[in-house]
């Protein structure tokens, strides 16, 4: 049981550690927005910062970061279908 | 069996209720989606059958069901341009969603998918249930729409704004209908994939599957991962319908003279692309499973193995695969440029080989092989070459060059029923013989079996053959009145040639109906639980299978098409002697 | 009587419960849906000549507090489900209560948000800034409230089967964790994406 709690202790102190990760960046994502940077550049420090904060979550409070194959392999497999969605914008502009 | 208890623990006596209307049986799922899909497709044959009446006699009285249809859709018995929308529209919709997809995964692949790998039931039982209940109430409110004082939707099963945002009519409900039967697409490909994964019994390994769930297995991925887009492109018209959004309006927009006052600012190629990308997974969603059942039929009464057993599965999934890469050849005439046409041009000619391959690999498993002629087998025999033919057909509706003569035609309603009609559907009724016995414990009628498949396959190639030349001929589609144009009066001999087949069609169904509908009380009793000599594990079971399936589990101890191999002529996948 | 196997123990070849494999195949169709719907989101937005700063038409310091509550309520849930590994089902139910809370809070905040447009004549039809917005907060929203449902559901009479199976009901608790980061991800997205650009 000590064992049990120890092996959680590991992951409580992980789950910790990303929260106060999260709080910085949010904040750090909202004085950003403060600072107007050209459109093109707030868009991508926006997105860059979203995306790490997403990582942080998806890695460590889903697991994701030990995760089985399998679940490895539809994610892999949807992130390319998303990405095909996300193309759709650029294909409109051909129109 | 009490009708009074309503315990649903264990080996209880359960209520009617329990037991045959809220099931968390496979089995009994399976059979309940599988009759309402059946009632619907007949609804929707129904529908077209009105409208074959109308092309093929213009502003005449549809006979005796025209005096009952309300006078905004039959003036005087004839039919009206508004219901001839109607019928465009729902009969797309029903056949494709209310009708062949609950019956080809939610019937087929319900019943079948946990036996054949040899589970007790499926992963989520109480999920499975809930999915059909969902599909129930998608499809009350698509049938409900009917009533409405505006009619039920009229814009295509397509449901392209600006028009579908702007109709007057059952459009909404539409949407909210299909709301509904994602809904219980996604809840049921979850179940489909993780019992076909997790559920194995035994033995049961990956290439030891039966082809018939390996397609079902593909087809749900295509369900969980295409339809959420859809279903966003729904909640998107939804609110441009209910609340006055502007996703699909563009500025400027005048209907009926007038300019809406809406904000605009949106695009109505936004639907379609999302639509399609949808859509175009959704017709091998269509074929898949019919591919697979094609597959245990010809194995069985063939007495060979399935030649290329490895070959079919890796085309079938590099073909789920690939599906979700050539939507926009459905758009090749919204001027999307060249680059785009040529990309999903080359995706499209791509995806075209693994379906050849699939059917070159059905179609030499015949040679050499002792062919036994059962209806099953007649349907799915035939079913070659018709799919041949579909699938030949879409190639110049592929090519974006050939597709600016033909988009819109004749030659592409042409195209796609000859892969669904004699393709899908003949699949799905080879299946629906092949498995009656285990079903029912019942033999059906050999000779009307027989004589519905000749009457059908003459007839349905009578509807849909002349289609291809109408569409050459640039004969459009959705047309209400073929003689307003000479160039469509020109060939209204096939009109008439086409419309009587699907009349003649239509009557030889009724031989399947009393055939099944007779056979499934009154028919012989089968002698034994395999009655067709078969390997696959659904053919291990009592008949009709016991609520469990298999009372003590089995173990799989070769692949599921070891015909002609021993003395015997059939090894049987869970019995260890071969 | 039907047994199902691999629900409290992990497939031996996948090593994942059902459960666990179904949740991330749900949750995989919702990446789809979300998707189509950012792609929306980018299409709308070059599209549109004169697409708002998020800041002059959305409240930035109120949507600030709903992303902390929000990034919390992913914590307390995580550490319930640690709790169960833990054996400690009180911790749990304090752990459930706590994410209930903040989940509330993020309703009501977008509530006086969403009356806050209506009343100044915001709507859906208004633009289509404000159509995207409400279309994705409000799904996204309503994924809120259909999370809150199952967590209320565990944190109470599901909670039985902590007695029964044990295992089967931490791997629950997990896959509800799961889909409520899910719901946070999708957030952490939506917030920048239209408000702080």
């Amino acid at each position: 049981m000590a064992a049990a709690h120890g092996h959680m202790g590991v992951h409580i102190k992980a789950y910790i550690g990303v929260f106060m990760a999260l709080i910085f960046l949010t904040v750090v994502t909202v004085g950003v927005s403060y600072l107007h940077f050209s459109h093109g550049m707030a868009i991508a420090v926006a997105m860059f910062v979203a995306t790490v904060k997403g990582g942080l979550v998806a890695a460590v409070f889903m697991h994701l970061n030990n995760e089985k194959k399998v679940i490895y392999w539809v994610l892999g497999l949807t992130a390319v279908l998303f990405l095909l969605l996300i193309s759709i914008p650029m294909m409109l502009l051909c129109h | 069996m009490s009708s009074h208890d309503s315990h649903a623990q264990g080996h209880h006596e359960m209520g009617f209720i329990r037991k045959w209307v809220f099931s968390t049986d496979h089995k009994v799922i399976g059979i309940q989606y599988a009759v309402t899909a059946m009632l619907f497709l007949l609804f929707g044959f129904f529908l077209i059958l009105m409208l074959r009446w109308q092309l093929a006699h213009p502003n005449t009285a549809i006979p005796i069901i025209g005096g009952f249809l309300p006078e905004s859709w039959a003036n005087g018995g004839v039919m009206t341009p508004d219901f001839y929308n109607v019928i465009g529209a729902m009969h797309g919709t029903i056949m494709v969603f209310l009708g062949v997809v609950p019956l080809s995964v939610g019937g087929f692949g319900n019943y079948l998918l946990p036996i054949q790998v040899g589970a007790q039931d499926m992963a989520f039982p109480k999920l499975n249930m809930a999915s059909y209940w969902v599909f129930f109430i998608g499809g009350v409110i698509m049938f409900a729409s009917f009533f409405l004082p505006g009619g039920p939707a009229a814009n295509g099963w397509t449901s392209y704004p600006p028009l579908s945002v702007v109709a007057q009519n059952g459009q909404t409900m539409w949407l909210l209908g299909m709301v509904f039967l994602i809904t219980s697409s996604l809840l049921g490909s979850v179940n489909f994939i993780v019992t076909g994964v997790q559920l194995r019994t035994k033995g049961m390994s990956f290439f030891r599957m039966p082809l018939f769930v390996w397609a079902q297995l593909v087809t749900s991925f295509l369900l969980l991962l295409a339809f959420p887009p859809l279903e966003a492109a729904g909640v998107l018209q939804l609110m441009d319908r209910v609340f006055g959004s502007s996703f699909f309006l563009p500025s400027g927009l005048i209907v009926s003279g007038e300019k809406l006052t809406v904000s605009g600012g949106g695009n109505p190629i936004l639907w379609q692309h999302l639509f399609w990308f949808l859509a175009h997974p959704e017709v091998y969603v269509l074929i898949l499973p019919a591919f697979g059942i094609v597959a245990e039929v010809i194995a069985t009464n063939t007495r060979k193995p399935i030649y290329g057993y490895q070959t079919l599965i890796y085309s079938m999934v590099f073909l789920g695969f690939m599906s979700f890469f050539v939507w926009a050849h459905h758009m090749f005439m919204t001027g999307m440029g060249t680059n785009l046409s040529n990309f999903f041009q080359a995706t499209t000619m791509i995806i075209s080989v693994p379906s050849v391959i699939i059917l070159t690999t059905l179609l030499l498993t015949l040679w050499g092989a002792s062919i036994r002629y059962t209806v099953p087998m007649l349907f799915a025999l035939a079913f070659l070459p018709m799919f041949a033919i579909g699938g030949l057909t879409g190639l110049p509706l592929g090519l974006a060059a050939a597709d600016i003569h033909l988009h819109d035609t004749y030659y592409v309603i042409g195209h796609f029923h000859y892969v669904v009609a004699p393709g899908t559907l003949f699949g799905l009724f080879a299946g629906v013989y092949h498995w009656f016995p285990k079903v029912t414990g019942r033999k059906t009628n050999v000779a009307l079996g027989k004589l519905h498949f000749w009457i059908s396959f003459l007839a349905i190639n009578g509807v849909f053959f002349p289609m291809f030349f109408q569409g050459m001929a640039g004969v459009s589609r959705r047309l209400y009145d073929p003689m307003v144009y000479a160039h469509v009066a020109h060939s209204q001999g096939l009109t008439v040639l086409s419309s009587y087949c699907s009349f003649i069609l239509g009557a030889a169904q009724f031989l399947f109906l009393a055939n099944i509908i007779y056979s499934a009380f009154k028919g012989k009793k089968v002698e034994s639980d395999n009655p067709w000599e078969s390997t696959t594990l659904e053919w291990a079971t009592a008949t009709p299978p016991p609520h469990e399936n298999f009372p003590t589990p089995l173990e799989v101890f070769r692949g599921p098409y070891e015909y002609g191999l021993t003395p015997k002529g059939y090894s049987p996948q869970h019995l260890q002697e071969a | 009587m039907i047994v199902i196997p691999y629900v409290d123990k992990p497939h031996p070849l996948t090593g994942v419960t059902n459960a666990k494999f179904g949740i991330w195949l749900f949750l995989a169709s919702e990446v789809m849906l979300f998707g189509a719907l950012f792609s929306t989101l980018i299409i709308l937005r070059t599209g549109s000549a004169n697409w708002p700063l998020g800041s002059t038409e959305l409240n930035v310091p109120l949507a600030t507090i709903n992303t902390i509550a929000l990034i919390t309520s992913s914590v307390t849930i995580v550490l319930a489900w640690a709790s169960l590994k833990m054996q400690q089902i009180g911790r749990f139910r304090v752990y459930m209560a706590l994410t209930l809370l903040l989940s509330a809070v993020f309703l009501v905040i977008k509530y006086f948000e969403y009356t806050h447009k209506f009343e100044h004549g915001h709507f859906p039809s208004t633009s289509t800034f404000f159509a995207i917005y409400f279309t994705m907060t409000g799904l996204h929203g309503i994924h809120i409230i259909g999370g809150m449902i199952v967590n209320a559901y565990l944190m109470g009479p599901g909670s039985a089967m902590w007695k029964k199976n044990p295992e089967q009901f931490t791997g629950r608790v997990e896959c509800a964790g799961l889909y409520w980061h899910f719901v946070d991800l999708v957030w952490i997205f939506l917030f920048p994406s239209f408000y702080l650009l």
